[in-house]
């Protein structure tokens, strides 16, 4: 057993967990955070996605033993209260996601993305770094035109401020 | 229709649930007291059990209990069945071998669960899962059809002997031998249709629950007919009677087929739930969904059609080997059977079809429906063989096919299905004009001079969905009706809820369902809500699979929706003293056509609660149901075209441009449809160019992980062109034909043909992966050299 403290979405965190335990596990079972999904045992889906440190994470790979005092965000964390953000929103308009079930992770794993690339952001680019999420519903047409759509959303956002 | 009603691209009710990391998925469902289920399974193909010792494992910390196939026998569980009797052509019933739900004896595919662990954690379940010891006499297996039917082959169960499952045609063998001798040109083709994973990204899991004081069971589980699956249970596996079972199939994530059957897995947790008087849940993980989730296709045909001087076709003689694996699944009887023959005459005219289905056991996972089930099996040998027999008689594919549409409509195929409509024409030209044919020559030629090789390949598809009408089914040997069921309840305070046997898992019915009630109501979306996945709230129903809820589900709907209105009319009729047949409906409101008088729906239904003044006679309430019964199936068809380009050097495809073009009548949501569409075509992408699950000499699944199934990712499918035809489907009162599937039907033929057209040669089976594209391109180039 080990003792852990960090951050997950805002809020600090102290657990008492056996040494294997997962940070997904941790979020999941620990902490009720069921947004964060598991689709694979082979690190190979993205369903598991979170932000570590500001950072796309797969936390079905990452034990919680190694993110003692990060800060965590969960697919739970990024509105503003009622207010989505704006990939949330993009996805929602663009019909970005139909079971649902993929689609915390590829949110999380979309703002990493536009975040590193910015205004950068082109078809090709989005494809290639979505590499990590499987999607088997949408054929990821418009999960692509989402992240696309959220990118110019989010740069504008970013002017605003 | 108003802004939300019927063709309105309204974005999703149930979006935000999700968006935000608020769906409610089977796994993330807790209880108190909860227990949980690590399934014990075969290493081995084939293999007698000599002995299970089960004491170390209920030795280790946090074990509840280790419970085997023995002790199921024991309690007299009922085995899987098989929900649809297929016969051979001698007229003798298909040849079951039983399927206990974990093996007491004998396993006979890798994955085959022997026992399970129920401890406190999944952890620990998994650990003493590991200390459970079972010994094993391994015995020849066979994991191949060729392996199966092979003489001296092993065999699988005493009960089919050659392991073959049963030997089925449809069809005129003599007209077809008829037609084949007076045929200028005959053209044959022998093709492989792939294995594969449906691989939904939720893996399944149950959360089972007994309650001792009212001997009653709850299952959440991940299903896309939770009604079915309570039947089931309770009729077949004497799990406990209907009325003492509640199913649930909450939040489910993507389905495909695979969460249309009932496993050993939700059984077990149910039996066990009361053994152990816990709740237990167990979740898969992905390499048990790939070694247990009911796989897709895997057939071996032989083609041969015959076309007269003229080029048009005069019979189609198709003989297949189709896999079962180990066990018939629930409806796999069907699958190669009347949901693949049935539509092997494709949009062409064909006086002639004579098709023969041998299914055969081998020692793999079963194999039942998975996206399209049968249709994309039958649609991709039939586009084969047309783009074949268009090289060989050297003309146009596109007008070899056209010269061979049908036209008039209503028309009876040789293999019983009646099609309704269609204007196949019609999508063959917009296809043509979205991909530029025209321009493709110049296009081919400047990829030359660039080192590609290029190539366009043609699908023309057709359907069957709508699944089904419930009499002509029983006539073929289904068990059940194919029937839907809706209840329409406007509360006093004017909101509605619908509750629909339909489920939805990824399709959206929340939106599409309550766009047809606002829409006719004249009311917003948010004002109507959608219950389903729960049979304690919704009436018996039969589930979403085979693109049946818009054209079953929702006529459903609709019949109940008019005998709602009809009341409701008669109603306000009585408040507003008006004759009942001035009344109409519009934006919410009841009015007095030509006058200013009208009632709003709130006040209506208020009235019909309150009852102080309802017209003499009348029952208070404002709330109907229906039961739909479809008349015929629907007919969804449309033309795909692929332009793909070869690197010479690697043999890796690209897709430069695939088009769709697909009549499924009536749009409800076209957003919707279009996301149905993209979800299909890379289904059939993967199949074409991806996936294959492969065994191996000793039966092993040795892709059996997303590291060795190639699943199709966002930089392997490129964005899609999409556009509708429309001709009204006249057997329902919607007009609709359904969109689930056609994506997953028709991609595939179009890819491969536009492999085979820019390679230049025709020997190519699924997946065209790099490998066996480089290979297939030597062989013309060998040619041209010697
Ligand atoms: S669950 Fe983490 S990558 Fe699949
Ligand atoms: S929306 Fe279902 S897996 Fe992506």
């Amino acid at each position: 057993m080990a003792n852990v403290q960090l951050t997950v979405n805002g809020k600090a965190v102290s657990a008492d967990v056996e040494d294997r335990t997962l940070l997904v596990q941790l979020l999941r079972d620990h902490l009720g955070l069921t947004g964060t999904h598991v689709g694979c045992d082979t690190s190979q889906c993205g369903a598991c996605i979170v932000h570590i440190d500001g950072r796309a994470v797969k936390s079905c790979t990452t034990l919680v033993g190694q993110v003692d005092g990060a800060n965590i965000t969960t697919i739970e964390g990024i509105s503003k209260g009622d207010e989505l953000h704006p990939m949330q929103a993009a996805f929602r308009d663009n019909h970005g996601l139909q079971c649902g079930y993929c689609t915390p992770g590829m949110i999380m794993s979309a703002i990493d993305i536009v975040n590193r690339y910015g205004a950068d952001l082109d078809e090709d680019t989005v494809r290639h770094e979505l590499e990590g999420n499987i999607c088997r519903c949408t054929g990821y047409h418009n999960i692509v035109k989402s992240v696309l759509d959220a990118a110019s959303r989010m740069k504008l956002s970013i002017a605003a401020e | 229709m108003g802004v939300e009603g019927i063709g309105a691209s309204v974005v999703r009710k149930e979006d935000r649930r999700f968006i935000t990391g608020r769906g409610r998925y089977v796994d993330d469902i807790k209880v108190m007291g909860m227990t949980h289920a690590y399934f014990v399974r075969s290493p081995h193909a084939h293999a007698k059990i000599t002995s299970i010792d089960v004491e170390a494992a209920k030795a280790m910390p946090g074990v509840v209990d280790v419970l085997t196939g023995q002790q199921i026998v024991d309690d007299k569980v009922g085995n899987l069945i098989c929900g649809w009797a297929v016969h051979s052509k001698d007229g003798s019933a298909m040849k079951m071998g039983a399927w206990p739900a974990m093996a007491p004896e004998t396993v006979r595919f890798v994955g085959q669960a022997v026992a399970v662990v129920i401890a406190e954690t999944r952890n620990l379940a998994r650990d003493a899962a590991e200390a459970v010891e079972v010994h094993y006499e391994e015995l020849p297996s066979a994991h191949h059809i060729a392996m199966a039917i092979a003489p001296g082959a092993p065999q699988l169960h005493p009960e089919a002997p050659g392991n073959i499952v049963y030997d089925w045609s449809i069809g005129e063998e003599k007209a077809v031998d008829e037609a084949f001798a007076k045929a200028a040109n005959v053209v044959t083709f022998e093709l492989v249709n792939n294995r594969l994973v449906p691989n939904a990204m939720e893996p399944r899991a149950a959360l089972a629950e007994y309650n001792e004081a009212e001997e009653h069971f709850t299952l959440h589980t991940t299903s896309q007919n939770p009604h079915v699956a309570r039947l089931v249970l309770s009729a077949f596996y004497n799990i406990a009677p209907e009325h003492k079972l509640r199913v649930v199939a909450p939040d489910v994530g993507g389905g495909f087929g695979s969460k249309i059957f009932i496993y050993p897995e939700e059984m077990v947790a149910l039996w066990a739930s009361k053994k152990v008087r816990r709740p237990v849940k167990w979740t898969g993980d992905r390499n048990e969904a790939f070694l247990t989730d009911a796989h897709g296709r895997d057939h071996i045909s032989k083609a041969e059609m015959a076309f007269d001087a003229d080029n048009k076709i005069l019979g189609l003689r198709v003989k297949t080997h189709a896999n079962f694996g180990a066990y018939m699944s629930l409806f796999s009887s069907s699958v190669p059977t009347y949901l693949y023959a049935t539509l092997l005459s494709g949009q062409y005219n064909i006086p002639a079809i004579y098709a023969e289905v041998i299914g055969v056991y081998t020692n793999t996972t079963p194999v039942d429906a998975y996206r399209g089930a049968g249709r994309p099996e039958a649609c991709y040998l039939l586009e084969r063989l047309m783009e074949t027999a268009a090289r060989q008689l050297k003309v146009d594919p596109a007008e070899l096919r056209r010269k061979n549409f049908i036209t008039s409509f209503p028309h009876q195929t040789p293999v019983i299905m009646a099609y309704d409509i269609g204007d196949f024409g019609a999508s063959l030209d917009a296809a043509l004009k979205a991909i530029d044919y025209a321009g493709f020559p110049a296009r081919r030629e400047k990829a030359k001079s660039e080192g590609k090789l290029r190539g366009l390949g043609f699908s023309c598809y057709i359907e069957a969905c709508g699944i089904a009408p419930s009499k002509a089914v029983g006539s073929l040997g289904a068990g059940v009706g194919l029937w839907e069921s809706a209840e329409v309840r406007v509360n006093p305070v004017g909101t509605i809820e619908v509750l629909t046997g339909s489920h939805s898992h990824g399709q959206g019915h929340e939106t599409t369902f309550a766009q047809l009630v606002a829409g006719r109501l004249g009311i917003p979306i948010s004002q109507v809500s959608i219950v389903h996945g729960d049979t304690d709230k919704v009436q018996f129903g039969m589930g979403t699979y085979g693109s049946r809820s818009a054209a079953v589900g929702m006529s459903a709907i609709f019949k109940a929706m008019e005998k709602v209105e009809k009341k409701a009319k008669k109603i306000a009729a009585h408040q507003l003293e008006a004759s009942e047949d001035d009344i109409v409906i519009e934006n919410g409101e009841f009015k007095v056509t030509g006058t200013d008088k009208s009632i709003a729906l709130p006040m209506v239904a208020l009235a019909a609660y309150t009852a102080h003044n309802l017209p003499d006679g009348m029952e208070p309430g404002l709330k109907e149901g229906a039961f739909y019964d479809p008349t015929n199936f629907t007919f969804p068809a449309g033309s795909y075209i692929c332009e793909i380009e070869v690197d010479k050097g690697t043999g890796k495809s690209t897709i430069i441009k695939f088009v769709a073009v697909d009549d499924f009548g009536r749009l409800i949501n076209p957003m919707i449809v279009d996301g149905q569409v993209h979800g299909g075509l890379a289904q059939g992408i993967g199949q074409a160019i991806l996936e294959q699950a492969i065994y191996d000499d000793t039966g092993q699944l040795v892709t059996a992980s997303f590291m060795d199934y190639a699943m199709p990712r966002a930089d392997d499918v490129p964005s899609f062109e999409i556009s509708h035809t429309t001709t009204l489907c006249p057997g329902n009162p919607l007009g609709v034909k359904g969109c689930g599937e056609a994506g997953a039907i028709g991609a595939s033929a179009a890819v491969i043909n536009a492999i085979t057209d820019a390679i230049g040669n025709n020997k190519l089976d699924m997946p065209a992966t790099p490998d066996r594209v480089w290979h297939a391109m030597q062989a013309p180039l060998q040619q041209a050299a010697e």
